[in-house]
């Protein structure tokens, strides 16, 4: 199988499961008791049952799940993901006003994850069983038993109020203005902790592997350097593993961002989530659900294709 | 006398007269059927294990600690009396005279965790707080595990459009990170106890699905397979006879990683106000209150210890569960190399 014949054969197989996510979504919102316009009724007392059948007929919510299913998905395949009704603002807008924020905080915790594991990992394996290899796995085993938002919280005690060198709420200023940069380095240390302790120990693992390769002897028994031997030589095969697992760390990350994000009041879509989940705002939730499952099959499907290309054994595979 | 052995002259005993023998290898009559099995070889392994051990007794000790900190009724009866706390984790000491306790009390010999922003003492509720938490980690990977292996054994055992159908549904459920998942389940359910665990059981169980079956479409390449199945064999007794035992250590070595992962959720949605009502003793949602406090500025000094103490009990049991997982990992995995010793002596 040639590489572009294994790419579209990957693609196609994402479109039943993408298919199965918006089913699985949709139902598990809709068999909630209750809707939208429960929500705004309880605002409003006055509102007789009359008034509610008109409401629920002009947003749709009268009709069966099924005929509701295909509207939604007619109208998401032209890119409309509906009204959040509470809010009396469409989707599409909240959820293009929050998407950067939660981006730009992902990648600080991937960043995070990348620049800690990648140097750690090589480290540990290199010495392994001395003491520096015992310590950074005792403290990755606890980067991966901290709960996140405790981390969070701690570092808003020590870094915010005890020493003052970041601010309790986020600054009120756009995007990438160097104070909110500085803000979202403690967000990006607590979402990242958990994804750089695993592919630590992942990192360590295959490159402890690797080093003990026939390959790697011969490097040496050449007189190359053992640095070059250790970078150029077992770091390449043994980031071949690690991209695999980068995908998986993607739903940590995703994950990671609805406590994260409410922790440290940062107004991404995680937050967001949350709040919708409170004001029972259908349309909202099955946006940001959907977009967590397709955010992950892409990422899959970016790692095999990545990893594809990276060896080229697994094709014929 | 003497023997005589091709041109090598053997003299000096008399074979009929030799009585004792040095014993060639360990193996004695007595032994026979006493090989220790690889259950009993894993364990071995792990109790030498230093870091599993001292994972093991924290748990233990953390999960004695919540089952007699406060007495347990079940449907009217006590069914457990005793009462470690030192108070009951929703009195309100403030109102109490006697008790000469304010809100956010700093730590002190009354209170050693100092009081909460109710004046409730933290101790009491670090203590019982771990019930909730402890007992859905363990009682969502029982049912995610039981579950998952019998999906998993029966898609990988038949294969075909059975197993590609059944997998497709595992790849779905595999799509959304299960926090997504769970938080949705909640919101749709409300919290509470069995609504968490609903919350959950219904992403975890295809993780197990997924391994079980890969092991089982390797185990089943087995001989033993082919032989039971001549010998007529009924489908479910190879499967849970032949098939599941030879392929269940890599279930277990998931399951004990993820009941910390399951109590980080738990707590997670407490954090989040959604697991269970505000100023009910559990870790999570004891953090979730003392979040506004912090961000909001008490006024004065910061009340730390309400904060650092039920966010580092949920680190502590995470921590030993996941050494435990670890150590599990370690016993299971040298089994398949094969490096304990097979018979005959040391």
């Amino acid at each position: 199988m040639g590489l572009r014949r294994f790419v579209l054969k990957r693609v196609l197989l994402t479109v039943p499961i993408l298919f199965g996510v918006s089913v699985i979504t949709f139902v598990l919102v809709n068999v909630a008791p209750g809707d939208p316009v429960d929500v705004i009724v309880a605002f409003n007392p006055d509102i007789g049952p009359a008034e509610k059948a008109q409401m629920r007929e002009y947003y749709g919510l009268d009709q069966p799940v099924w005929a509701q299913y295909l509207r939604w998905v007619g109208n998401l395949l032209q890119g409309d993901l509906g009204e959040a009704i509470t809010r009396n603002r469409s989707v599409n807008a909240i959820f293009m006003s929050r998407l950067p924020e939660t981006i730009v905080l992902g990648l600080f915790g991937w960043a995070f994850a990348i620049i800690i594991a990648i140097p750690t990992g090589i480290y540990a394996a290199v010495r392994k069983d001395e003491m520096g290899d015992h310590v950074s796995r005792i403290i990755a085993l606890s980067g991966i038993s901290i709960p996140n938002f405790w981390l969070g919280l701690m570092l808003i005690l020590f870094g915010a109020l005890t020493f003052n060198l970041w601010p309790v709420l986020p600054p009120r200023k756009p995007l990438l203005h160097p104070d909110t940069l500085w803000f979202l380095l403690l967000p990006g240390i607590t979402i990242g902790t958990a994804s750089a302790s695993t592919m630590m120990r992942i990192m360590r693992s295959s490159m402890a592997e690797e080093i003990n390769k026939e390959y790697v002897t011969a490097a040496r028994a050449k007189g190359l350097p053992e640095r070059t031997v250790i970078l150029k030589h077992v770091l390449r095969n043994s980031l071949i593993s690690v991209t695999t697992v980068a995908a998986f760390l993607t739903a940590g990350i995703v994950s990671g961002s609805v406590v994260v994000e409410v922790v440290f009041s940062w107004p991404g879509l995680g937050r967001e989530f949350v709040q919708a989940l409170n004001a029972r705002e259908t349309n909202l939730i099955l946006a940001i659900t959907l977009f967590t499952g397709v955010a992950l099959v892409i990422a899959n499907l970016l790692a095999d294709i990545v990893y594809a290309l990276l060896d080229p054994r697994i094709r014929y595979g | 006398m003497s023997t005589q052995r091709g041109r090598i002259q053997i003299s000096g005993f008399d074979t009929e007269r030799v009585t004792e023998r040095e014993p060639l290898s360990a193996w004695s009559e007595a032994s026979r059927g006493t090989t220790q099995s690889r259950w009993q070889r894993a364990w071995g392994r792990f109790r030498r294990n230093r870091v599993a051990m001292i994972g093991i007794w924290t748990v233990a000790f953390m999960v004695v600690v919540t089952v007699f900190a406060r007495p347990v009724t079940v449907a009217g009866v006590t069914i457990q009396p005793i009462s470690l706390a030192p108070y009951d984790p929703s009195t309100i000491l403030y109102l109490d005279p006697a008790a000469d306790a304010g809100r956010f009390d700093p730590p002190s010999l009354t209170n050693p965790m100092g009081t909460d922003a109710n004046g409730r003492d933290l101790l009491s509720r670090v203590m019982v707080g771990g019930r909730a938490s402890i007992s859905i980690g363990f009682v969502v990977v029982f049912i995610t595990a039981s579950f998952g292996l019998v999906y998993g054994a029966i898609a990988g055992y038949y294969g075909g459009w059975v197993d590609e159908i059944m997998m497709r549904f595992v790849d779905t459920v595999f799509a959304f990170p299960a926090l997504v998942l769970a938080l949705v389940i909640v919101a749709i359910l409300g919290g509470g106890y069995w609504q968490l665990v609903a919350a959950f059981a219904f992403p975890g169980w295809a993780t197990y699905a997924r391994l079980i079956r890969g092991e089982i479409l390797s185990v089943k390449q087995n001989q033993y397979v082919t032989a039971a199945r001549a010998l007529g064999a009924r489908d479910r007794s190879i499967i849970f006879k032949h098939v599941v035992p030879n392929a269940v250590a890599p279930l277990i070595v998931q399951a004990s990683l993820s009941i910390g992962t399951v109590v980080i959720g738990v707590a997670a949605l407490g954090f989040l106000g959604l697991g269970f009502p505000p100023g009910t003793p559990e870790w999570g949602t004891m953090l979730d209150q003392t979040r506004q406090t912090l961000i909001q500025g008490p006024g004065g000094s910061i009340p730390w210890w309400a904060t650092v103490f039920p966010g580092g009990a949920i680190f502590l049991f995470v921590m030993a569960m996941n050494m435990i997982g670890d150590g599990v990992n370690d016993a299971l995995d040298a089994q398949q190399v094969g490096e304990a010793p097979q018979g005959g002596g040391e």
